[in-house]
Formats: C-alpha cells, structure tokens, sequence
C-alpha cells in the first residue's frame, strides 16, 4: 500500500471537514439537512475565482507570488471577498426562502426539498456563467517535497491542512467557551426556550450560516486550489459531506472535521483497492455503516 | 403524421414520467417519505429488464432473452427490494436520514451502472433492449401509438390500483399514520411497517417506469439516470399536487412539455457552441419554480382531496 | 403601583379559535396571584400570549406602563418579564453554569458573576456542582434552576406555568417553599397551577378563568373552602351563588 495516500487522504478530508461544519451546525440549529450546502463550496470557490480576477487586474503589484506557495498575494484578498460573497448569499436564500418556510411552520422535510431544488438552481446558475469547463486558481506547478517517511506534499497542501485545523480549533473554542457558542448550543436544544432565556434567536441563525457559508467558501476554494473548480464540484461532494457530519454526531464541529478526516483517508486507501472510478461510494458505504452501526454518530449523543 | 408521430413519442415518455410519479406520490404524497434517489430506482429497474431480456452477448454476463413482461416483473421485484432494505435502515431515524441516504443509493447505483461493464455495459450502455410492437418499426407512427397504448394501460391500471388501494384500509390507515402517527399508534396500527410497504410499493413501481422507458427507447445508458431525473420528478409531482393521482398524472405532462418546448426553444435561439450552456437555464427555471411552488401553492393545481398533507400546513398547534 | 396590566386580551393558536376570549387584570407591585381553573380554559394559553409564545388577536398587556403586547419573548426578557415554562425548562445539554450565564448575558458585564453568585447562594443545590449538565438534576432541582435562570434578571413580573407539574409530593412542597421565598423577597409573582390548596396557601390574589374568560378575581383566601371553588369550576360566575 502506498503510504502517500495518507496526504491524499488528510488534504480530501480537510475540506470535506470544513464543508461539513456548516452542514452540521445548520443541520443542529436550523433543524434540517440542506442539500444546498454543497453548491455554497462550489460558489465560494467560483466567486473567489471571479475577485481575483478582478483584484489581479485592478492592482498589477499584487502579482508576485508568494513564495513558496503556487499563488499570489490576490487570492487570499479575494477569499475575504468570496467569503463574504458566499455568507451574503446563504442569508439571502434564507430570508427568500428557508426563512419564509420556518415562518409558516412548514415541516422540516419541506424546507429539505426547497433546498433541493435550490440547490439544483444555484449548479445549474454556475454552469450558465462559467460553463462547464473546469477553472483552475494558478496554473504554476508546485514541486511536492518529500516529508519523510515516504510521504511527499506541495507547500499549498501542507498550508490546507495547516488552516483547517487552525480553523476548526478556533471554531470549537468559540463553541465551547464564549456565550455567542452558549447560545448557539442552546438553540440547538431548543429553539422556543432560548426565546425565552432571552436569546434572539433570528441573529443565532444568522450566525449559523455565517460561519457555516464562510467555512463552504474557504473548503471549496481549498478544493479548487488543489484540484480543480467545476460547477459540480460542491454537488459531487455533497455525499462525503453527509457522511462526515453523521459520522461525527450531528451539531459537533470536531465531529465534523474527524469525520471528514476518516472519509477523506478511507477514500484514499480504497481508491487503491478498488480503483478511483468508485471513490464516490466510499461515503455511503460508510454512511450506511453509521446508520446500520452508530446512527447518532461518534460524538453525538443517543436519541439526540 | 411526423407530427402526430412526435406527439405519440412525447406522450409515451410523459406517461413514463408519469408512472415514476405515481410511484412518488405513494412514497412521498400518502406517507411522506421524501425519496432523493429517485433516478437510482428508475434506473434499477430499467437495468434489471434490460439484463432479463436482452439476447445474450459475449461482453456481459445476462443477456437471458426473456420475454418483455417477465423484464417489468424483476424490476418491480428489485425495486421493492432495495426500498425494503434503503427503509430497514431509516425509516426509525429522522426524516432527513431517508432524504440523504436515498441520495447516496443514487450515487452508488450510478457508479454501478457506469464502471460495472460486465454487467451493465459501462458508460456506452446496453443497446438491443427488446422493444414492444418492434415489428411495427418501419412504421414511426404505428409503432408509437401502439407503445403509447402500452404505456397509458399501465398509467391506467396503476391510477386505478392506487385509488383503490387508498380506499382501502391499508389507505386510510397510511394516511392516519402520515397524520397523527402517535394516534395511529395508539389504535394499534405498525406505522414503521406501513411506511415500509408504502416505501417498497412506490420503489417498485419507479423501477417498472424505469423498464416501461427503457424498452420503449430500445437503448440504456447510466447518462439517463442523472439527479436531473429525481429533480424533474418531484417538480412534476409537486406541480401536479403531492398526494393527488390525476394531479401526478398531471404534473408528469405538464412539467415534461415545459422541459421539451424550453428544449426546443433553446435548440432555436442559441447557436450551438452555446446550447449545453443555455440549457443549464432550463435547470434554473425548474428549480425556481419547485421552490416557488413550495413557498406559495404547497398542495400544488390538483390538492389532495381528503385532507390536505400536513407536511404542507401548519404544524400542530402544540408544537 | 400597577406593574402588569391585561386588557381585555384576545388569543389562541388560530384566529378562527380564540382560547383567551377576552381577559382583562392589574396586578400591584409585589403581589402574587395564582391563575386557575379547569382543564382547557385557557390559562397557560393566557400567561404564554403574555409572554409571547402565543400570537394575540386583541386587547393589550402593559408592563411597567409600556406596552409589550405581541413582542417576541427575548424583548419580553428585558423589558423585565420572566416567564418560565412547563416542561423543558432548562437547557439540559449546558451545564448549570452555562444555563444561568446564558441569562446573565442580559446583564451590564459587572453585574453578571455577582447575580450568578446571588443565585447560588439562593438555592444552594445548585452550587453543589455548577459545572454538573443541568440534564443531571432531579425533577425539584430542575424547577429550581429554571426559576433561579428567570429570577436572575430581576424580572419586575415573574410568570411560572404549573412549577410543581409532575413532581412527587415532596418536591411540591420544595417547589412551593422556594416561591414563597421569591415572594418574600418582593417579587411579584404570577402562577398557574392545578395544584390548587398549595396555589392558595402561597398567593394573596387568585384569578378563576373558565372557558377564556376572568370567572372570579379576588383574595386567594376565601376559596380555600373548596365548595366555593369548585362550583366556580363547573361555570357559576361568583354573584350568581347563594
């Protein structure tokens, strides 16, 4: 077996544990599974794309490449924009819609299949702009230098890995310990009585999607810096998304990234085995395990 | 006649639609199980009649020659049975456990249908699927109507199975689960396993829709199968009216000649470097409109009669 | 002074359906007054549209002379009413602390870990084990904790539904211990219970409210005789009676 799946694995489960963040707290706090979570990685990546285009033109000097990574001082510019871009965008579809459905009182099966066919809309809406041709953040190629062990990564893959984690340890102290996590948790529990400790509830969602969208911009533009960007790239992930948030107990931010991570590595040795043309079932083999053998996850709490 | 004959072709594969509709509306309408892998079990279906019944070729294992018929059996057979085991697995959980995990099945049978070429043809698909009236096949329109006749009998007689079906007790017990499970309960009724037999009817009959299509087409390829198709079916069933027949019947023409005259209209308008692109707008338009639908006539042009869904309506009012 | 007034208050879940077909009371600062009557006539659906967790078609309610009908209940909160609920109280997956910080939050930041201090040292149960998951009291405790929550605000109106709802009788007397404690302390108070002896023994004031509407509005006192109160029950408006 080829040890260098362990990179592969930790960088495909970095983002899909990132992505799967917003996918899980939206899933605990607005109470259902939002199949547009993966279009929010694809736009994320798209409309970073689109800003550092535009930066890139506006301000010439910001074209030297920052050593030793394959990209420029633009991109990280134009993720800020796309993050933003990508938050503004979720909150809008929550007030046009999801919104709209809570207020009427619509189940949370209901509010799923909005965001179904949203999600069908928003893919479809990326392809109509930016064709299907895949689009691709710097075209320099990076040397992969070897770590030890047999293993090799590009500078861009290490700094991935290193920002997840960054991130998703910052994100669960924020969580745990400050009283906007206190509130979120507890409208997680239940949404009437945080009304009543006197939480606002509309800003804990608000909150929600914003760090939920934000994480999706900044995973789908990991993904796309290190592959590629396609519109489906957020639709195809959609499923290891799913299955790392489930797997790590709905409503656990490191649930979520270990979940990702397992994912992420056992995609990596299964290609090996059974070939990349089945990747895409490796995630519901194993959401099926976790439905068959844990459905509450591995950090989430039985019955919850 | 080329037009009439177009007419014929179009309505036939309406009426397949219309039979996945069905099947939906026994799922989704009477017992609100909410199905994302539609395509994965129209695409069993029609895989599996296409196995039974072709000739036999040296590149794939199958090719067993059956006649027509015994191809919709097994399908219908395999349909119940995945449903049974995707429903084994969820139905106890959340709603959205169903909604994710049929997503995923759809996901892996696709994968299935393109890389298991000795079984399935791979990429390029099974050709030579036996076809109903083939001897008439020089003659377009013959052999469209006499398919259209084929497929409007089955439309028929699973319209009147169904309604018959919901009259019964088994109906009205399914509804009284979908409404007050715990009521349900408490009269001593399974609601896990009536949403089962529901979730395995409704399964089945998408994979007999699926080997309706496949041998009126004569050729299967897993590119028929795409999410596109589960996104095309709930817009026609929610169009249409969840948990209303005629209004499945309905919502399958009507969503299906909006999808072939915006096709149509596309093909005319855009040059054809762009026509791929162009037609991603036709996506948009559906989901829009399924999202619209949703947010201002939830019971969509023909409500349900009984009572309406209440996963439509308010929630209880202890909720 | 007035501190909560109800005018003629129209609610329910649907407009078709009021529940609360009219209501209309004053309660002075200080006092506490107990809300009852028989199964289905509306009383938690009067004291939850009070505290907005129930949509009000008519009729207004004043708080401290302001006009609070209708608003959400996390604007209820800081206009100084506490409401605490039947069931699911407490937000049994944060710890005890957290519950209580969670309503300190409304606080000036000074005032927060003095008040939180203030609650410990009022029910010393919970001090035993703040860090514990509230999910791990018992049934009394729970009501404590619930209360000790509502209570750290220094609401001007605290509002309960039902606080000694399925406890066993010792914990009722626990329940009702404490509140006659709050209700010392000044704290006007506001309850509904089917626990009708202990609702009397505790408040000055008692309400009867039969089929949505005020039957009886007077002294808790004289309706400890049960004949009184139970005819009230069955309909008959108190000027009626013999």
């Amino acid at each position: 077996m080829n040890p260098q799946a362990i990179i592969d694995g930790l960088i495909a489960g970095s983002t899909i544990g990132l992505g799967a963040i917003g996918l899980t707290l939206t899933y605990s706090i607005l109470r259902f599974a939002n199949f547009t979570h993966g279009d929010f990685l694809a736009w994320g990546a798209y409309l970073s794309l689109s800003l550092m285009g535009l930066i890139g033109g506006l301000l010439a000097e910001l074209g030297v490449r920052l050593a030793p990574f394959s990209f420029t001082l633009a991109l990280p510019l134009a993720v800020v924009g796309g993050i933003a871009l990508t938050v503004l965008l979720a909150l809008a579809l929550d007030k046009l819609l999801f919104g709209r459905l809570r207020a009427r009182g619509a189940d949370a099966i209901i509010i799923v299949m909005a965001s179904f066919g949203a999600s069908m809309a928003l893919r479809s809406l990326l392809e109509f702009i930016y064709t299907a041709q895949p689009a691709y953040f710097t075209t320099a190629l990076q040397i992969a230098k070897p770590l030890g062990l047999g293993l090799r990564a590009t500078p861009d893959q290490l700094l991935v890995i290193g920002m997840t984690f960054v991130l998703v340890a910052v994100l669960h102290l924020i969580v745990t310990h400050s009283a906007m996590g206190r509130a979120m948790r507890a409208v997680s529990e239940n949404p009437a009585l945080a009304g009543v400790y006197g939480i606002d509830v509309a800003q804990i969602v608000r909150l929600t999607w914003i760090i939920g969208a934000g994480m999706a911009c900044i995973a789908g533009v990991m993904a796309g810096l290190l592959v590629q960007i396609r519109p489906y790239m957020g639709f195809d992930l959609l499923l290891p998304l799913f299955a790392a948030a489930i797997l790590g107990g709905i409503g656990s931010i490191p649930g979520a990234m270990i979940g990702g991570l397992i994912i992420g590595l056992a995609e990596a040795f299964a290609v090996q085995i059974v070939g990349a043309e089945w990747r895409a079932a490796i995630s519901f083999v194993i959401l099926v395990l976790v439905l068959m053998l844990r459905p509450q996850g591995l950090f989430g709490k039985a019955g919850g | 006649m080329e037009l009439l004959a177009y007419c014929a072709f179009f309505l036939t594969i309406a009426m397949t639609y219309a039979i996945i509709c069905l099947g939906l509306n026994v799922q989704w309408g009477q017992t609100g199980l909410f199905n994302v892998g539609i395509a994965g079990f129209v695409g069993l279906g029609g895989y599996i009649s296409a196995i039974l019944t072709t000739p036999e070729a040296a590149e794939r294992i199958g090719g067993f020659g059956l006649p027509i018929a015994a191809g919709w059996a097994g399908a219908m057979l395999g349909g119940a049975v995945l449903s049974l085991a995707v429903g084994l697995l969820t139905l106890r959980m959340r709603s959205d456990y169903l909604a994710i995990t049929t997503f995923g099945i759809a996901v892996a049978l696709q994968l299935v249908f393109q890389n298991a070429e000795t079984l399935t043809g791979g990429a390029f698909g099974m050709a030579f699927v036996p076809r109903p009236f083939a001897g008439f096949q020089g003659n377009a329109f013959a052999f469209n109507l006499a398919n259209l006749a084929v497929t409007c009998a089955v439309v028929l007689a699973l319209y009147l199975l169904l309604e018959h079906l919901l009259r019964s007790p088994w109906g009205r017990t399914l509804r009284a689960v979908r409404e007050d499970e715990v009521a349900a309960q408490a009269l001593g009724k399974n609601p896990a396993s009536l949403r089962l037999q529901a979730f395995a009817l409704g399964g089945a009959i998408m994979a007999l829709a699926g080997a309706v299509q496949a041998h009126f087409i004569g050729f299967i390829a897993p590119g028929n199968f795409l999410p596109m198709m589960t996104f095309q079916v709930w817009a026609m069933l929610i169009v249409g009216g969840s948990g209303n027949n005629r209004g499945a019947i309905l919502g399958a023409v009507l969503v299906w000649a909006i999808w072939a005259l915006s096709g149509a209209l596309i093909a005319e308008v855009f040059p054809a470097d762009q026509q791929a692109r162009a037609a991603s707008l036709q996506i948009v338009v559906i989901g829009v409109m399924l999202c619209l639908i949703l947010l201002w006539r939830p019971q969509g042009i023909l409500p349900e009669i009984r009572s309406v869904s209440r996963h439509l309506g308010r929630r209880h009012k202890d909720q | 002074m007035t501190v909560l007034t109800v005018q003629d208050l129209r609610a329910g879940y649907d407009r078709d359906l009021a529940i609360v077909k009219g209501v209309s009371f004053g309660v002075p600062a200080g006092q506490s007054l107990s809300i009852l009557g028989p199964n289905g006539a509306g009383k938690s659906t009067l004291i939850k549209a009070m505290a907005g967790l129930v949509p009000c078609f008519g009729g207004a309610v004043h708080l401290t002379g302001q006009d609070v009908t209708g608003l959400a209940p996390h604007h209820l909160i800081r206009r100084g009413l506490g409401f605490v609920p039947q069931t699911e109280n407490i937000f049994t997956r944060l710890t005890i602390r957290e519950n209580l910080q969670i309503a300190a939050q409304l606080l000036a930041r000074p005032r927060r870990e003095e008040r939180i201090e203030a609650m410990f040292t009022m029910f010393p149960d919970l001090a035993a084990r703040p860090r514990s998951l509230a999910g791990a009291l018992s049934g009394g405790q729970r009501q404590m904790l619930a209360a000790a929550r509502a209570l750290l605000t220094e609401p001007s109106v605290l509002i309960l539904d039902e606080p000694s709802a399925g406890l066993s009788p010792k914990l009722v007397g626990q329940v009702f211990d404490t509140l006659r404690r709050i209700s010392a302390a000044g704290v006007t108070l506001l309850l509904v219970e089917q626990n009708v002896r202990a609702a009397l023994a505790l408040t000055e004031r008692t309400l009867v409210l039969v089929d949505g509407q005020v039957a009886h509005d007077g002294p808790s006192a004289p309706l400890a005789d049960g004949a009184l109160l139970g005819r009230l029950f069955l309909g008959h408006r108190a000027e009626a009676m013999p």
